[in-house]
Formats: structure tokens, C-alpha cells, sequence
């Protein structure tokens, strides 16, 4: 699962309040380097570019979870396919 | 990019692996290598919404339309699909072709969260039917497949609902165009089909958001 696909992903599990499903918390087995946050004129800035466009389209985590901000849901992945199947009893 | 020519688009989704156990309740059947090869140079050529587009493939199974497009130079595409032994082989073909642009998710298409409207550019589907005890699911599909696209959603359909699908069309306020009709093989992939190959008559159909 890359960034980019992560970005379109929030959690519906019934109840939330609107927005609370997103975005979607990544944990992972290791802890990982992400980029802190976006220097100001980031648009010229072609080393900052080339770091986010590596980790939006490059960098998949394959296994892990993906956890609800508002309720703590975990989405489990497994090789690299976040499963967003809510149980029976949650739908 | 070296462009591709239909034949050999043909001859590569040949080499999609398809399902070992095609589940009978979720309708799983490959699309044909020659359908989708069709399909998808119509749609990149005629109307250039695959080239470094963003494209999203509901119901993908084993990915044979995601495929396709990530070989016709896609920017992006994700399937989703909502069986995870389809989504293993799917994963598997990604490997053997070497794709580096194709995701996927497993999900219900038929209780998407709003938030991912108008996500893609481009969506391609071949949604099951509706035969299987999930009448209206392919308009389930079509339904969410237009809510997520940005442009263009392109459709496989079984002719006998056209009707039904240009009235909704029609109350959805979207332009529907038919851009083919197909006699679709579908070989004795369930263990009671009785004759050799049955033909069910589907069309492709485009639909354009205003």
C-alpha cells in the first residue's frame, strides 16, 4: 500500500462523527523515517519534492495497520492490501 | 513510452493468472484478454483517459483490466475488490509483470465511505451482473464508479439493462454512450454449466460527467 493510496482511505465505521474517519493512523511493525513537516515554499524546494514524491509513490508498507482516529478501529495489512471489510456485526 | 499495439496488449493479458476457485455468489469470472485488450485501447486511444491518469478498477478480481492499463501507461491504478483470495492472485500477476504503479484494497463497493468521491480520473469495471442472488449490484457499482471518477467511467453491461441504464443515467444527469456490444465467451468456468460456452451479450458503455 503506498501513501498515495492511503490517502483516499477512511475508516466507516458506523457512529463516527463526519470526518472522524480520517485520516487513518499508520502503524507499523518498525518505527520509520517520515519527512517532519513541509518547509515553507516547499513547491521550489526540489529536494524536499523529491523526498515526498519518494514516499507517496515509492515507499509500501506491507504489513501493518491502519487505526480510526475516532474509534480506534484497526484496519489490518497484509501484503501490502489494507482490508477495510467491517465485520457482520459493525455494518 | 513505446506505444502498444492491440495484438500485443492481447497476448500480455493472456498471461494474467485468473481464479483457481472462481467463488459462484461474487459472479468471479476473468474478464477475457481480448475483451479487456479491446476495451482499454478504446479507451486510450479514442479517448485518452488512461495515459498518467489516475484510474480505479471496482471489482478488479485478478486485475486484468488494472493490468492492462498500467501497461497502456496509467499514472496510478487501484483495485478493489472484496474477495482477498482474488486479491492474492491479483498481487501475484503485479509481481510477475513487474508493475510498479498499481495498488489494491480490499472493500465492499457497496458501502464505500463518501470520502473517496471524485478520487480518480478514470474508472474501468467489469462489476458482476446482479444474477446471483445481489439484483441491482452492477447499478450499485455504477452508481459509486460515478461518484469516484472525475471524467469518464467505463462499464461492462449486460445489453438486456441498457434501458434501465440510460433512464438513470438520465436521473444521475450524466451523458451514457454505448461504445460497443460484445458476444462474451464465458467457458464452462462453473461446474454446472451444462453447455459448452454460454453467450450473454454485454456492452461497453461510456459515461461522461458534466
Amino acid at each position: 500500500m503506498k501513501l498515495l493510496t492511503h490517502n483516499l482511505l477512511s475508516s466507516h465505521v458506523p457512529g463516527l462523527r463526519p470526518g472522524g474517519g480520517f485520516p487513518l493512523r499508520i502503524e507499523l511493525g518498525h518505527p520509520s523515517e517520515l519527512p517532519p513537516e513541509p518547509v515553507p515554499d516547499y513547491e521550489g524546494d526540489e529536494e524536499f519534492l523529491r523526498r515526498v514524491h519518494h514516499v507517496l509513490l515509492e515507499v509500501e508498507v506491507l504489513e501493518g495497520s491502519l487505526q480510526c482516529p475516532d474509534s480506534g478501529r484497526r484496519f489490518p495489512i497484509s501484503k501490502g492490501v489494507p482490508n477495510m471489510l467491517l465485520t457482520e456485526e459493525e455494518a | 513510452m513505446k506505444k502498444l499495439k492491440l495484438k500485443e496488449l492481447e497476448s500480455c493479458l493472456q498471461q494474467v493468472d485468473t481464479f483457481e476457485s472462481p467463488k459462484l455468489l461474487l459472479e468471479q469470472y476473468p474478464t477475457r484478454p481480448h475483451i479487456a485488450a479491446c476495451m482499454l485501447y478504446t479507451i486510450h486511444n479514442t479517448f485518452d483517459d488512461i495515459e498518467n491518469k489516475t484510474i480505479a478498477d471496482l471489482g478488479c478480481g485478478c486485475g486484468m483490466l488494472s493490468i492492462g492499463s498500467a501497461m497502456l501507461g496509467a499514472g496510478f491504478c487501484v483495485g478493489l475488490d472484496i474477495d482477498a483470495d482474488a486479491l492474492e492472485i491479483f498481487n501475484s500477476n503485479i509481481e510477475d509483470f513487474e508493475l510498479t504503479n498499481v495498488n489494491m484494497v480490499q472493500c465492499d463497493i457497496c458501502s464505500l465511505p463518501d470520502s473517496m468521491s471524485d478520487t480518480f480520473d478514470t474508472v474501468i469495471m467489469n462489476p458482476p451482473f446482479g444474477t446471483k442472488h445481489n439484483k441491482g449490484i452492477d447499478m450499485i457499482f455504477l452508481k459509486t464508479a460515478l461518484q469516484m471518477a472525475k471524467t469518464a467511467v467505463y462499464s461492462l453491461h449486460k445489453t438486456s439493462t441498457r434501458q434501465h441504464i440510460q433512464k438513470k443515467a438520465a436521473e444521475w444527469e450524466v451523458k451514457m454512450e454505448v461504445l460497443a456490444e460484445l458476444r462474451f465467451d464465458l467457458p464452462a468456468s462453473y461446474k454446472f454449466h451444462k453447455k459448452k460456452s454460454v453467450s450473454i451479450k454485454p456492452n461497453i458503455t461510456e459515461k461522461i460527467l458534466r
